[in-house]
C-alpha cells in the first residue's frame, strides 16, 4: 500500500482523561475507498477515536493525517467537517424541531457562513439532492415530519442521510444499528455498502452479525489500542480477542 | 410564530396606535372618546418595551442566549437619544448656557466632553443609537461566544455587564448627568416635544418601528440562517460537526438584537421624558425576560403581548400598591415557569400544535 492510497493515518494517538488513558498510542491506517469496522468492548476508546478525528478532543500526543498531509489535530470541528469528514453519533442527534427535509437541507454541502444562509433560497438542485437522499434513507413519505417525532431507527437513518448530504470523503459512523430491528439492521448494512461505493467509511459497532454482514476488514480496539486486525473470521479466532470479550 | 399570528399582531399594533392617535388629536379634551395625551405616551412606552422584548426573544427564544443584560442596550440607545435631546434644549436650560447642558454647568465644566460632540446633529445621534449598542454587543459577543461561554455563565456575565454600566453611569464625572440622568427635554427635530401631535406621532412611530422589527426578526428566524440558529440553540455541538460556526451565528443575532433594543430605548426616552442610570439596573433586564416568558418564548408575537400585558399590569399595580409590584412579578414568573412553560401563546396554540406521539410506525403517509 503506497502513501498515496492512504486517506486517514492515525499515528500514535494518546488521549488521557484525568490520568486515565482512553487512547493509548493508537495507530490505524485507512485506505481511500475502504470500509472499516471497528469493534471492541465498552470503554475501549472507539468513540474517543472519532472525537479525535473530528476535532472534538485534542490528543495529548500523536497525529491524525488526512489525505496527503493535513494534520487534523490542529483543526477544529467546522474546519474538519469542511474538509469532508462527516460523523454520525452514537446517540442519534438530529435537529428535533426541524422537519426531516430541513435537517437534510442544513446538512447539504454548501456555504456555511451566516452571510450566505441569511439570504439563501432553496434551489431546484438542492431539492433534487434532498429528494434523492430521502429515497436512499427510505424516509420519503416522512419528509414533512418533525425529526423529533421519528422512531429511533428512523432518526438513525436521517442522521446517515445528513451525512450523505454533506458529501464527505470519509464517514465516521458510531453504532448505527443500536436499537434497530433485524430487518432495519440488514437494510442499514446494505445502505452502508452502497455508500461505500463512492466514499470511505469507518463503522463502530457491537453487533457482530452486522459486522459480519458488512464483510470488511475489522479492527479490534481494547484499552485504547489495537488488539487485532483482519477479517472477521481472523479476529474472532484470535485468542486475545476471545479473552477480552469473554473475560470481561 | 405563524404568518397569521404575525399579521394579526401587526394589524392590531398599527390599528390601535392609529386609533389612539386620532382620538387624541381629532377630539376635544372633554369628549367621551377622547384619549388623553398621557395615555398616548404610556402606550408609546409599552411599545418601546415591546421592542426590547422582541430583541430579547430573538436571542433567548431562537439562539438560546439567555441575556440578563439586554436593558443595557436599550438604555444605551436611550442615552444616545437623550444626548441629542439635551443638545436641542440650547439656551433654554436653567443656566441658559448655549454650549453646555445644565448639569455640566453645575459641575463647573468649561467645555463639552469630546464624546458629546456631534450629538446636536439628529442624523449623527440616530447613527449612534444603532452603533453604540451594536458595537458593545459585537465586542462582548465576540469575546463570549468565541470562548464558548454558554448557559448560566453567559447569563451571569450579561448581568455583570449591565451592572458595570449602571455603576459607571451613576458617576458624575462620566459626563452623562450622573444620578439624575438626562431630562428636561424641550424639542425633538426642532418640534416641541410636549405638543400633543408630537406625542401621538412618537407613539405611532414606535408602533411602526415595532412592526418593522417584528418583520425583520421573523425574516431572520424563518430563513435558513434561522434554521441553523435553532439547531445551534438545541444542539450546538452537532452543528459544528456539520461545518457551521455557532459563534458566528450567535454573534450576528446578538448584535442585531442589541441594535433593536437600542432603537426601542431611543424611542422610549422622548416619550417618558427622562433617561437615568436606573435603566441599567439588572432588574430591568430580568423583567424583560419575564415579559417574554409570560407571552411565550420563541414566538416573537408573544414577546409583544407579554411586554404590553405585564407593563399594563405594572402601571395599575404600582398605582394602587407600589410595594407589591416586585412580589407580583416574581410570583408571575414562577407561575408561568411552572404552569405555562409556553407562555400565553403556548396556551393559545396548545390544541393546534400538540406534539405528535413518538410512535410513528403506524402513522399514515401524508
Ligand atoms: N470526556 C471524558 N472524560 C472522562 N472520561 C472519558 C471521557 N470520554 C470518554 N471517557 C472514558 O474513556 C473511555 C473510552 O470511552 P469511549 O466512549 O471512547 O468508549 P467506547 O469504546 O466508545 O465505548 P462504548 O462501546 O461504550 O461506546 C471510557 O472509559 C470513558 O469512560
Ligand atoms: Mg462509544
Amino acid at each position: 500500500m503506497s502513501l498515496r492510497d492512504t486517506l486517514l493515518y492515525v499515528d500514535g494517538v494518546t488521549v488521557t482523561f484525568d490520568g486515565f488513558r482512553a487512547l493509548n498510542a493508537l495507530s490505524l491506517v485507512l485506505e481511500k475507498g475502504e470500509m472499516r469496522a471497528v469493534i471492541g468492548p465498552n470503554g475501549a476508546g472507539k468513540t474517543t477515536m472519532m472525537d479525535v478525528i473530528t476535532g472534538k478532543t485534542r490528543p495529548d500526543s500523536g497525529q491524525v493525517v488526512f489525505g496527503a498531509d493535513t494534520d487534523l489535530t490542529r483543526l477544529d470541528e467546522p474546519d474538519i467537517a469542511a474538509l469532508g469528514i462527516g460523523r454520525k453519533f452514537q446517540k442519534p442527534t438530529v435537529f428535533e424541531p426541524h422537519s426531516v427535509w430541513d435537517n437534510l437541507l442544513l446538512a447539504l454541502a454548501g456555504d456555511r457562513r451566516p452571510r450566505f444562509t441569511l439570504w439563501a433560497r432553496e434551489t431546484a438542485e438542492e431539492r433534487d439532492q434532498i429528494s434523492g437522499i430521502l429515497q436512499t434513507i427510505r424516509l420519503a413519505e416522512h419528509r414533512h415530519r418533525r425529526a423529533g417525532d421519528l422512531s429511533h431507527g428512523q432518526k438513525q437513518w436521517l442522521e446517515i442521510g445528513m451525512l450523505l448530504a454533506q458529501k464527505p470523503q470519509l464517514l465516521l459512523v458510531d453504532e448505527p444499528v443500536a436499537g434497530m430491528t433485524d430487518a432495519e439492521t440488514e437494510q442499514t448494512a446494505e445502505l452502508l455498502r452502497e455508500i461505500n461505493r463512492t466514499r470511505s467509511v469507518v463503522v463502530v459497532e457491537h453487533d457482530m452479525a452486522f459486522v459480519r454482514a458488512l464483510g470488511v476488514k475489522v479492527t479490534v480496539l481494547h484499552e485504547g489500542s489495537v488488539l487485532s486486525e483482519g477479517s472477521i473470521d481472523h479476529v474472532s479466532d484470535d485468542p486475545r480477542v476471545v479473552e477480552v470479550y469473554l473475560g470481561r | 410564530m405563524s404568518r397569521l399570528s404575525i399579521s394579526v399582531t401587526l394589524a392590531l399594533v398599527l390599528g390601535i396606535a392609529l386609533v389612539m392617535a386620532v382620538l387624541n388629536l381629532a377630539l376635544p379634551e372633554g369628549a367621551a372618546l377622547h384619549v388623553p395625551t398621557y395615555a398616548v405616551s404610556l402606550a408609546g412606552k409599552y411599545l418601546s418595551y415591546a421592542m426590547l422584548a422582541v430583541a430579547v426573544d430573538l436571542v433567548w427564544g431562537f439562539a438560546g442566549i439567555l441575556s440578563l443584560g439586554h436593558a443595557a442596550f436599550f438604555a444605551l440607545g436611550g442615552y444616545a437619544m437623550g444626548m441629542y435631546l439635551m443638545r436641542q434644549i440650547g439656551t433654554r436650560g436653567v443656566y441658559g448656557n448655549a454650549l453646555l447642558p445644565d448639569f455640566m454647568v453645575f459641575l463647573n465644566w468649561k467645555s463639552l466632553p469630546w464624546y458629546w460632540h456631534g450629538f446636536d446633529n439628529a442624523g449623527f445621534a440616530i447613527l449612534m443609537v444603532l452603533v453604540v449598542p451594536g458595537l458593545l454587543a459585537l465586542v462582548f459577543g465576540w469575546l463570549a461566544f468565541r470562548s464558548r461561554v454558554t448557559g448560566v455563565y453567559l447569563s451571569i456575565i450579561t448581568q455583570a455587564l449591565t451592572y458595570a454600566l449602571l455603576l459607571a453611569f451613576f458617576r458624575n464625572d462620566m459626563g452623562f448627568g450622573g444620578n439624575n440622568g438626562l431630562t428636561d427635554f424641550k424639542d425633538m427635530f426642532a418640534i416641541p416635544l410636549h405638543a400633543d401631535a408630537t406625542r401621538s406621532g412618537l407613539m405611532v412611530a414606535t408602533a411602526v418601528l415595532l412592526c418593522a422589527e417584528l418583520l425583520v426578526a421573523r425574516y431572520v428566524v424563518t430563513s435558513r440562517f434561522g434554521k441553523v440558529l435553532i439547531a445551534v440553540r438545541d444542539t450546538e455541538s452537532r452543528t459544528r460537526f456539520l461545518g457551521y460556526r455557532p459563534e458566528a451565528y450567535k454573534l450576528f443575532v446578538f448584535v442585531l438584537s442589541a441594535v433593536m433594543a437600542g432603537i426601542g430605548g431611543a424611542l422610549y426616552v422622548p416619550q417618558v421624558g427622562i433617561i437615568n442610570p436606573g435603566e441599567f439596573s439588572p432588574a430591568n433586564s430580568i423583567e424583560a425576560v419575564i415579559w417574554v416568558a409570560v407571552g411565550g418564548r420563541g414566538t416573537l408575537v408573544g414577546a409583544v403581548l407579554g411586554a404590553v400585558l405585564v407593563n399594563f399590569g405594572k402601571t395599575i399595580l404600582t398605582g394602587a400598591l407600589p410595594e407589591l409590584w416586585l412580589f407580583a412579578l416574581g410570583a408571575l414568573f414562577i407561575l408561568v415557569t411552572l404552569l405555562l412553560p409556553g407562555g400565553i401563546l403556548g396556551l393559545l396554540s396548545r390544541r393546534r400544535a400538540r406534539p405528535a406521539p413518538t410512535t410513528p410506525a403506524t402513522e399514515p403517509a401524508e
